[in-house]
């Protein structure tokens, strides 16, 4: 084929498919979620307690519902079953090289109890229930006392063991950056 | 085109669309002359294919843990396979979550909202109609290559095969956050699975606005219920629990939310007792695949050692291999290609004397980090080996122990 029609049939794609430019525009796809849609998402909490939903309990409120929800598979106690770990200490238990749970906020907890339990039917309970115990299992633990309220203000001010003992102290990454704990040394 | 005249010009593009119309037309009518489907539809394996019955060990293995429920820990048969892809059916999994869901992609939607100018919902028809990329990747769970687990301590696959590669297909995650308006303030977006005990994590704004995937593909297929169908997050180089499988919701905020599986359950130990938390990139990590424990090298002569390197930085740079377990190391082959945040093959020819030996392989990459022994990794972090037995982002070199009688078991093993 000569080159003038090579060069005419590469026009003619180009013109057949006009390529869009990316970084200039949006493409308009998708639709804006309904308020009702986005108020319906699964509540999410940050460690300064954004997210949380209204409602309240104690550990005292929360033994029964651990009885009743929980302690089939974690042990009546939390010290767990020959099927599931327990929950004390709380968080990383492999290896087990600290008194204490590495968990650093009380939120971490709730949102994970509230998210993925029952583990078999999660997402089922109450707020007031996801509170109180959210309340029992930190009282195993020996962070609440029996009678503290738990709620949307004072869950966020719970510290845990570990709370000021992570490296990095302020999790965070830029483009480019290497990794920070496990870098070694070049080798000459 | 700046030197024609503008009659030349106008010609030539009259010409082209000509051309354009001609072909799209051309594109109908074959369109149109499609034969009906045929009456036969091929079933099973025909359909589609498996491998040979022959081939029936080439299986994801687990750990013996007869008890947990969770936890399932799949491993990839790392030993079996040659070149760098896994086939999506060997690729790895660990998930926290009670029972593999595979949604329909009809219903399924994606939400990205919170600090945004117009929070959007895609299905999934939308989300394939933006500019899509495909990239191969490797996935590496944290918690791989623990060189003493109980009893997986003697095959590649039950030790490193928390490790898998494939290519993934999807649109960018800055697209789509793109089209939905970043506001200035937001530093993180927390990504969200949609199985019933939805999975969530966070990822920095700049990761997810830098290489992050939002995968409707793996290996040219729709991804596999196991790996995330319909929708994964990827986020290349890091740490596999990033990877958000069934993803339904992107949420833009600005801080990280110190979720369960990041903050609690992920979280290390430092040798100090202080925690380790978001570890995201994964360090530069060879190993031998074959010869490799559990083997047994036939006699004396010609080997090829082979083996898999990756890096959580960018590239391999160069994999070096010992035969005498670290005194003197020798450059290996790479395979073509070398790509980053990908398996890269290595192969190393090697005559075996038949005396007593250990082998093992070095990956740099292409910052200059050197993989350690897990000596030097215990004097980097000024403590002991064994607190590495059980320790999660561990990229120690893996010795293997080659007997005289050719049997390969795991030379950290008998420390
Ligand atoms: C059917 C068994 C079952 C029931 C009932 C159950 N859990 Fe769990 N729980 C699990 C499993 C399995 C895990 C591990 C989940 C994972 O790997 O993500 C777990 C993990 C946890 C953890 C994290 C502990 C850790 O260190 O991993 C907490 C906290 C917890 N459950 C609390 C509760 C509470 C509170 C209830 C009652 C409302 C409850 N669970 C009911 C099975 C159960």
């Amino acid at each position: 084929m000569r080159s003038r029609e090579l060069r005419l049939i590469g026009t003619a794609v180009i013109l057949a498919c006009v390529p869009w430019v990316v970084h200039a525009q949006t493409f308009g796809f998708g639709r804006p979620p309904t308020p009702e849609e986005i108020k319906g998402v699964f509540p999410s909490a940050a460690p300064d307690g954004t997210g949380l939903p209204p409602g309240r309990g104690t550990a005292k409120d929360g033994a029964a519902v651990y009885a009743q929800k929980c302690a089939a598979c974690h042990g009546p106690n939390g010290t767990g079953t020959a099927l599931h770990r327990g929950l004390i200490p709380l968080g990383n238990a492999k290896p087990v090289k600290l008194e204490e749970s590495l968990v650093p906020y009380a939120t971490t907890v709730w949102d994970f109890i509230n998210r993925a339990m029952p583990w078999t039917t999660p997402g089922t309970l109450t707020p007031d229930e996801a509170y109180a115990v959210t309340a029992y299992v930190l009282y195993l633990n020996k962070i609440v006392g029996e009678a503290d309220v738990l709620d949307a203000t004072t869950l966020p001010k719970v510290r845990m063991p570990h709370r000021d003992n992570f490296i990095p102290a302020q999790p965070g990454w830029t483009p480019g950056e290497r990794r920070r704990l496990g870098n070694y040394p070049a080798r000459q | 085109m700046g030197s024609h005249s503008s009659s030349d010009r106008r010609r030539f593009l009259t010409s082209g669309g000509a051309l354009a119309a001609f072909v799209m037309g051309a594109i109908r009518s074959v369109r149109g002359q499609t034969p009906a489907p045929a009456p036969y539809e091929p079933q099973g394996l025909l359909a589609y294919g498996q491998p040979s019955k022959f081939a029936s060990t080439v299986v994801r293995r687990t750990t013996a843990r007869p008890t947990a429920i969770t936890d399932t820990a799949l491993m990839t048969p790392l030993q079996d396979l040659d070149g760098i892809i896994t086939p999506s059916g060997l690729h790895f999994l660990m998930d926290h979550t009670n029972g593999i869901p595979d949604i329909d992609p009809r219903t399924h939607r994606l939400m990205l909202h919170g600090m945004v100018d117009r929070p959007l919902t895609f299905t999934m028809d939308e989300i394939r109609r933006f500019p899509s990329v495909s990239r191969i990747h490797f996935l590496e769970c944290n918690a791989n290559s623990r060189p003493l687990r109980g009893p997986n301590r003697e095959s590649v696959q039950l030790i490193h095969g928390r490790t898998s590669c494939s290519e993934w297909t999807g649109v960018l995650l800055s697209v789509l956050l793109k089209e939905c308006g970043v506001q200035s303030k937001a530093t993180w977006v927390i990504a969200e699975g949609g199985e019933t005990n939805k999975y969530t994590m966070s990822i920095p704004l700049a990761k997810a606005l830098d290489d992050t995937i939002v995968a409707y593909a793996q290996n040219g297929e729709p991804i596999r219920p196991h790996q995330g169908f319909p929708l994964r997050l990827i986020a290349p180089g890091w740490e596999a629990i990033r990877a958000v499988k069934w993803l339904n919701r992107i949420h833009v905020v600005d801080k990280p939310y110190a979720t369960w599986h990041e903050a609690g359950n992920n979280a290390d130990t430092a040798a100090d007792g202080k925690g380790l938390w978001y570890r995201f990139e994964l360090g530069p990590k060879a190993v031998i695949t074959r010869p490799s424990g559990g083997m047994r090298v036939p006699g004396p002569g010609f080997h090829e050692i082979t083996g898999l390197a990756w890096t959580g930085g960018t590239l391999v740079r160069r994999v070096d291999v010992s035969t005498d377990g670290g005194k003197t190391y020798q450059e290996a082959q790479l395979q073509q290609p070398v790509l980053r945040h990908a398996h890269t093959r290595f192969r190393f020819p090697w005559k075996w004397n038949g005396e007593e030996c250990v082998i093992q392989a070095r990956c740099t990459d292409d910052r200059g980090e050197v993989q350690p022994t897990i000596e030097e990794a215990a004097r980097i972090f000024n403590t002991t080996v064994d607190y590495f037995y059980q320790a999660d982002h561990f990229n120690g070199i893996q010795p293997w122990r080659v007997a005289r009688d050719g049997s390969v078991t795991n030379a950290i093993a008998g420390a």
